[in-house]
C-alpha cells in the first residue's frame, strides 16, 4: 500500500494535510485528521451521518475518495457554529428538541444547510426531500421538521441565506 | 447516606419552575455543534485495532481453526481463538440481581466445537491499523462440519429436531391461569380464534457498537464503551477472569441503544485483546457487524381464543405463545414473562390462561428491544379485539370501553397497580382527534384504527432494583449530579439534571451531571426497561430534597422565621411577604458552607421487592407498576399495488407527569416511527440463519419521507411512582403503534394480514385471497 499522496484538504476554512492512500474515503481521513464530529454510520451511502458540505453541498463522506475533495471547501457541523456561537440550524435543533442521542444530528444539519443553500424558501416538502438521505432512529423527524423549518425562516430573516 | 424514605417536610414550598418545561435538554449544544465525543471517536497512543472473524454457517462443528496465517502477516500484534481462552461463558446476568442461578446456556465467549447461529465469534484479531486487521480476517482459516439446523421455533419443537440449546430446545417457560377460561370459553356467546405472527427486529440505532480499551497503572481495565449497562463490569470480569474491580467501564454518551446495547456487545473481545497484547484496542463494528453482531427482538406467534358475549363482556381468554430465542439464552426467558403478563391487554378478564414458551433455534439469538415481549402481546391482542368486534358487529372504541381495566382492579397477575389507568381517555382522545376521514380515491383506500396497551416501567420487582444518585452544591450556588445512569438519547441525564434544579431552586444552566463510569459515578443500574426516570430520578429529587431541607433550615435560622415560610426558586431565597428577607442562592450557600453544613448527599432508591410470580398460576407482583393510553392512526392502501401511506398518527399516553414535555413529545414520535417500520417495512429476512439484509438499502427504516407528522396528547394522572408522579414513556410509547396501523390496513382493505411486517405482497395476496373463492370451502 505505497500508493500514499499528500493531499491538502481545506477544512472549516483551515488548510490541512494527510497522507492517503488512493481507496482512503474522505470519512476516514476527515477522521484520522481529528474531526470526530463527521460520523460513520455505514459506511455505504445508506444513512448520512457522515454527510458534510463540499462547496456549499452535501455529500456522503463515505462514498466520496480524500483524493477528489483536494483543494475544495469542506464544511463539517463542527465549522458552521459552537455551543456559545451556534449556526441557526444549530441553535433551531437545541431549542425544538431536535437531538436526540444526537449520532445523525450532524448529517441532519449538513443537508438541511444544503437544502437552504439551493432553496431559502423550501416547502414542506423540499425539507422532507432533503433530509430524506439520513435515517434518525431516535426522532421520528417530527422536530427535526420544525427545526429546519424555523431555522430556514430564520435566516431568511436575518439575511444569511444565500 | 440516606435511605429511601423523603427527608419529613422536604418537599414542602417547591415551586415548579422547571418541571413540565420544554426546557432544552442539557446534552443537546454538544451534540449539534459535534463536540460530544462518542464512544468510537476516542483514541490513544499505540492504539491497536480490532475484527472480529464470524462463522458463516448458523449449525456446524468447527473441525479445524488455522490462525497461522493470520498471527504471521506483518502487523498483526494477536489473534485469539478459544483455545487461547479461560472455558468461561459470555452471560448477560443482570446487574444487581441476587441470588439467580445462570442457565447452562450461556453463550461461549469464542466459537470452541460447536457453532449454533450464523456469524458467531471464531477469532478476534488486534492488528497495527484496520486495514491490516481487515486483510488478516481473510487469512484465517475455517474447516466447518454443517450440521442439521433448525430455523423455526415449531420446527424446533418437533420430536426428533435437532437440539440447539438443552433437553428439547424449550429454554424458557411461563404460564398465568387464572378464574376457569376453559369453562368460560365453553360458555360463551362467540368463540373467536386467531393467530398473529411478529417479525424480528433489528435496533438500527445510527450508531454501530464501538468500544476502546487500556490496561491502566493499577491493572483495571478500563474500557470506554458505547453500553446501556456499566454495570456489565462484574461479569466481563467474570468472563476474562480478573475480580470484579479490576473492570472499569466509562459509558459515553449513546447514539442510540432501545435495547440493542442492553446485553453485552463489543467489551469483552476488548478486555481479551487489551490484555493479550498489554496495548490499548479499539473496535467499532461496521453496519454489517452490527447487524449480524447483536440480538434481535424475539419474533412470537401467538394463538388467542377469546371467549365474549353478546354485550360485548370479554369473559374468558386463552393464549399460547411461542417465541423464537435463537442460538443462546440471553434474556429470552424474561421477555418471554413480559409477553405473558402482558397477555390479555388492559383489560380486566378474569378466566385467563396463558402458556408462554421460548424455543431455541439456529436463527439469530433474541434478548432485549422496546417493548420486550409486551409489544409482541400487544400486536396480538389488539387486532383480536378489532376481529372481536367484527364478529359481534360492535364499535371498536365501544368493544374496548366495556372491558377496559379501570384503576384500582387486578392485571393478569392479580396485582393491582398503583397508579390510575387511564386507558379510555387516551383512546378516546386519540380516536377523536384523527377528525373528519380521509375519502377513498379510486384504488386508494382509506383505514383507521387503535390500539390501546399495558406497558410496565421499572424492572421485574423479583430483580431488586436499586439506583443511586448523589446532588452536591457548590459554594458558588452550582449544582453537581453524579450518578451512573447511561443517556441513550432519550434525555436521561438532563431530566435529572431538571430535576435537581428543581428542588433546589436554581437553574438548569447551573447543573453538571457527571455519568456513566462504573468506577466513580454512583451506581444507578440500567438503562432499560423505562426505568432510568423512575429509579435514578427518584433517587436524584430524593438527594436533593436532602440538600434542600438543610439550606433552607440554614435560611431560616439566618431569616428567623419558620423553614415553611421560605421558598426557593430560580436561583434566589425569598420569605413570602418579607422583601427584605431575600439573597441569591448562592449567598445562602456560602452561609452553609461556612457553617459547615452537609452540601451533598448520595441517596439509594429502592423499587418495590417481591418474590417471584407462582410458576403455577403466574400470580403475584411482576413490575412496580404499569403505563396506559392509546395509538390512534389513519392508513391509505394503494389495493393495485399494496403501497401503504400512514396519513395521521395520534399518540395519547398517561405519562404520569412531563419533566420535559419536549422530551417526551421526541420520544413518543421516535417510538410512532420505530412502530411503523415495525408494522410495514423493516424485514429481515434469513435464509438458513444467515442473514440476507444486513444494510439500510436492504432493512427499510422510516425515512423522513415515511412519516407523518405524529401529534403528541399527554395526559398527566400525577399518579405514577416516578419523581413528582411521573411515569416512563421509553417503551410505552412503541408498544402501539404497529397494531394501530394493521388494523387501519384491514379496516381499509376489509381483509386482515396476520402477520408483520405488513409488506403491499402480503397485503396484495391478502387481497387476492379474499377477491378468489376457495376451493373446497363450504
Amino acid at each position: 500500500m505505497s500508493n500514499e499522496k499528500a493531499i491538502r484538504l481545506r477544512i472549516n476554512g483551515r488548510d490541512e494535510r494527510i497522507a492517503v492512500p488512493a481507496h482512503r474515503t474522505l470519512l476516514e481521513a476527515l477522521r484520522e485528521l481529528g474531526h470526530v464530529e463527521v460520523k460513520c454510520g455505514c459506511e455505504k451511502g445508506d444513512c448520512g451521518a457522515c454527510a458534510v458540505l463540499i462547496d456549499g453541498m452535501a455529500i456522503d463522506s463515505c462514498l466520496t475518495l480524500a483524493w477528489m475533495a483536494e483543494n475544495r471547501d469542506i464544511t463539517t457541523v463542527a465549522g458552521m457554529g459552537t455551543a456559545q456561537e451556534p449556526h441557526p440550524l444549530q441553535k433551531a435543533f437545541i431549542e425544538c428538541g431536535a437531538v436526540q442521542c444526537g449520532y445523525c444530528t450532524p448529517g441532519l444539519i449538513i443537508a438541511a444547510q444544503s437544502l437552504i443553500n439551493e432553496n431559502a424558501t423550501p416547502t414542506d416538502d423540499d425539507i422532507r426531500l432533503a433530509l430524506s438521505g439520513n435515517l434518525c432512529r431516535c426522532t421520528g423527524y417530527g422536530k427535526v421538521f420544525d427545526a429546519v423549518r424555523d431555522a430556514s425562516v430564520a435566516m431568511l430573516e436575518a439575511g444569511d441565506a444565500r | 447516606m440516606s435511605d429511601t424514605s423523603p427527608p419529613a417536610g422536604a418537599a414542602s414550598n417547591i415551586q415548579y419552575a422547571q418541571v413540565g418545561k420544554p426546557l432544552p435538554r442539557t446534552d443537546a449544544p454538544g451534540k449539534a455543534t459535534g463536540k460530544t465525543p462518542y464512544a468510537g471517536d476516542y483514541v490513544m497512543p499505540g492504539m491497536l485495532h480490532a475484527k472480529v472473524v464470524r462463522a458463516p454457517l448458523a449449525s456446524a462443528k468447527l473441525r479445524r481453526l488455522d490462525v497461522s496465517k493470520a498471527r504471521a502477516l506483518p502487523g498483526v500484534v494477536c489473534v485469539l481463538t478459544a483455545a487461547d481462552l479461560p472455558d468461561r461463558l459470555a452471560a448477560t446476568d443482570i446487574p444487581g440481581q441476587t441470588g439467580q442461578a445462570r442457565l447452562d446456556t450461556d453463550q461461549q465467549i469464542l466459537v470452541k466445537q460447536r457453532v449454533r447461529y450464523w456469524g458467531e465469534p471464531l477469532a478476534l484479531i488486534a492488528a497495527e491499523t484496520s486495514d491490516i486487521a481487515q486483510r488478516a480476517m481473510d487469512l484465517v482459516e475455517c474447516d466447518l462440519e454443517p450440521l442439521p439446523g433448525v430455523y423455526s421455533p415449531e420446527a424446533a419443537m418437533q420430536p426428533g429436531a435437532p437440539i440447539v440449546q438443552g433437553e428439547n430446545n424449550i429454554v424458557a417457560e411461563h404460564r398465568i391461569r387464572k378464574g376457569n377460561a376453559e369453562q368460560a370459553l365453553a360458555e360463551a356467546d362467540v368463540v373467536v380464534e386467531n393467530t398473529f405472527r411478529t417479525p424480528f427486529q433489528e435496533h438500527a440505532f445510527l450508531e454501530p457498537e464501538a468500544g476502546l480499551a487500556w490496561i491502566d497503572e493499577n491493572e483495571v481495565c478500563n474500557i470506554r464503551v458505547s453500553t446501556q449497562v456499566i454495570e456489565h463490569f462484574r461479569f466481563i470480569a467474570d468472563a476474562i477472569g480478573v475480580p470484579h474491580n479490576k473492570v472499569r467501564i466509562r459509558g459515553a454518551l449513546v447514539g442510540g441503544g432501545f435495547g440493542g446495547k442492553e446485553d453485552v456487545t463489543v467489551e469483552i473481545y476488548l478486555a481479551l485483546l487489551a490484555r493479550h497484547t498489554r496495548r490499548p484496542v479499539r473496535l467499532q463494528y461496521s453496519r454489517e457487524d452490527s447487524f449480524v453482531g447483536h440480538g434481535k427482538r424475539h419474533p412470537f406467534i401467538l394463538t388467542y381464543r377469546t371467549g365474549v358475549n353478546r354485550d360485548g363482556k370479554i369473559v374468558g381468554c386463552d393464549v399460547r405463545i411461542i417465541a423464537d430465542a435463537g442460538a443462546y439464552v440471553f434474556l429470552s426467558p424474561y421477555v418471554l414473562l413480559y409477553g405473558a403478563v402482558a397477555a390479555p391487554g388492559p383489560y380486566r378478564i378474569d378466566n385467563l390462561n396463558v402458556e408462554a414458551q421460548a424455543v431455541a433455534t439456529n436463527n439469530m439469538y433474541t434478548s432485549a428491544f422496546r417493548g420486550f415481549g409486551a409489544l409482541q402481546a400487544c400486536a396480538a391482542y389488539e387486532q383480536q379485539m378489532d376481529e372481536i368486534a367484527k364478529a359481534l358487529g360492535m364499535d371498536r372504541l365501544e368493544l374496548r370501553r366495556r372491558n377496559y381495566l379501570k384503576s384500582g382492579e387486578p392485571i393478569a397477575t392479580g396485582f393491582c397497580p398503583p397508579s390510575a389507568i387511564w386507558t379510555e381517555q387516551c383512546a378516546d382522545q386519540a380516536w377523536a382527534a384523527l377528525g373528519e376521514p380521509t375519502p377513498d380515491d379510486g384504488p386508494i383506500r382509506t383505514g383507521r384504527g387503535l390500539a390501546a396497551y399495558q406497558q410496565s416501567y421499572g424492572r421485574l420487582t423479583f430483580l431488586h432494583d436499586t439506583a443511586e444518585a448523589w446532588v452536591g452544591v457548590e459554594v458558588d450556588g452550582t449544582v453537581v449530579v453524579r450518578s451512573g445512569v447511561t443517556d441513550i438519547g432519550a434525555g436521561q441525564i438532563s431530566a435529572l439534571g431538571q430535576i435537581a434544579v428543581e428542588v433546589l431552586g436554581v437553574t438548569l444552566d447551573n447543573v453538571v451531571i457527571y455519568n456513566s463510569d462504573s468506577a466513580v459515578t454512583p451506581l444507578a443500574g440500567t438503562t432499560t426497561a423505562t426505568r432510568a426516570l423512575y429509579m435514578t430520578g427518584n433517587a436524584t429529587k430524593q438527594a436533593a430534597e436532602a440538600v434542600r431541607e438543610r439550606l433552607v433550615a440554614c435560611a431560616a435560622e439566618e431569616f428567623a422565621v419558620d423553614p415553611s415560610e421560605v421558598s426557593m426558586a430560580l436561583n434566589e431565597v425569598a420569605v413570602d411577604g418579607h422583601p427584605e428577607k431575600s439573597m441569591p442562592f448562592a449567598d445562602l450557600v456560602k452561609l452553609c458552607a461556612s457553617a459547615g453544613i452537609h452540601r451533598s448527599e448520595l441517596v439509594l432508591f429502592r423499587a418495590p421487592f417481591t418474590n417471584h410470580l407462582d410458576p403455577e398460576t403466574g400470580q403475584g407482583q411482576a413490575h412496580p407498576d404499569y403505563a396506559y393510553g392509546a395509538h390512534a392512526v389513519e392508513v391509505a392502501v394503494d389495493v393495485e399495488t399494496g403501497e401503504v401511506r400512514v396519513l395521521k398518527s395520534i399518540a395519547a399516553h398517561d405519562v404520569g407527569q412531563c419533566i420535559n414535555p419536549a422530551a417526551v413529545e421526541g420520544q413518543i414520535q421516535g417510538g410512532a416511527s420505530q412502530g411503523q417500520g415495525y408494522a410495514l417495512s423493516e424485514a429481515m429476512e434469513y435464509d438458513e440463519g444467515r442473514l440476507i439484509t444486513p444494510s439500510f438499502s436492504e432493512y427499510l427504516i422510516p425515512t423522513a419521507m415515511d412519516m407523518p407528522r405524529v401529534q403528541c396528547i399527554i395526559l398527566e394522572s400525577h399518579s405514577g411512582l416516578g419523581p413528582f408522579g411521573a411515569k416512563g414513556i421509553g417503551e410505552p410509547c412503541m408498544t402501539p403503534v404497529a397494531p394501530a396501523i394493521a388494523n387501519a390496513i384491514a379496516d381499509a382493505i376489509g381483509t386482515r394480514v396476520y402477520e408483520m411486517p405488513i409488506t403491499p405482497e402480503r397485503i396484495v395476496n391478502a387481497l387476492a385471497a379474499q377477491a378468489e373463492p376457495r376451493p373446497n370451502s363450504g
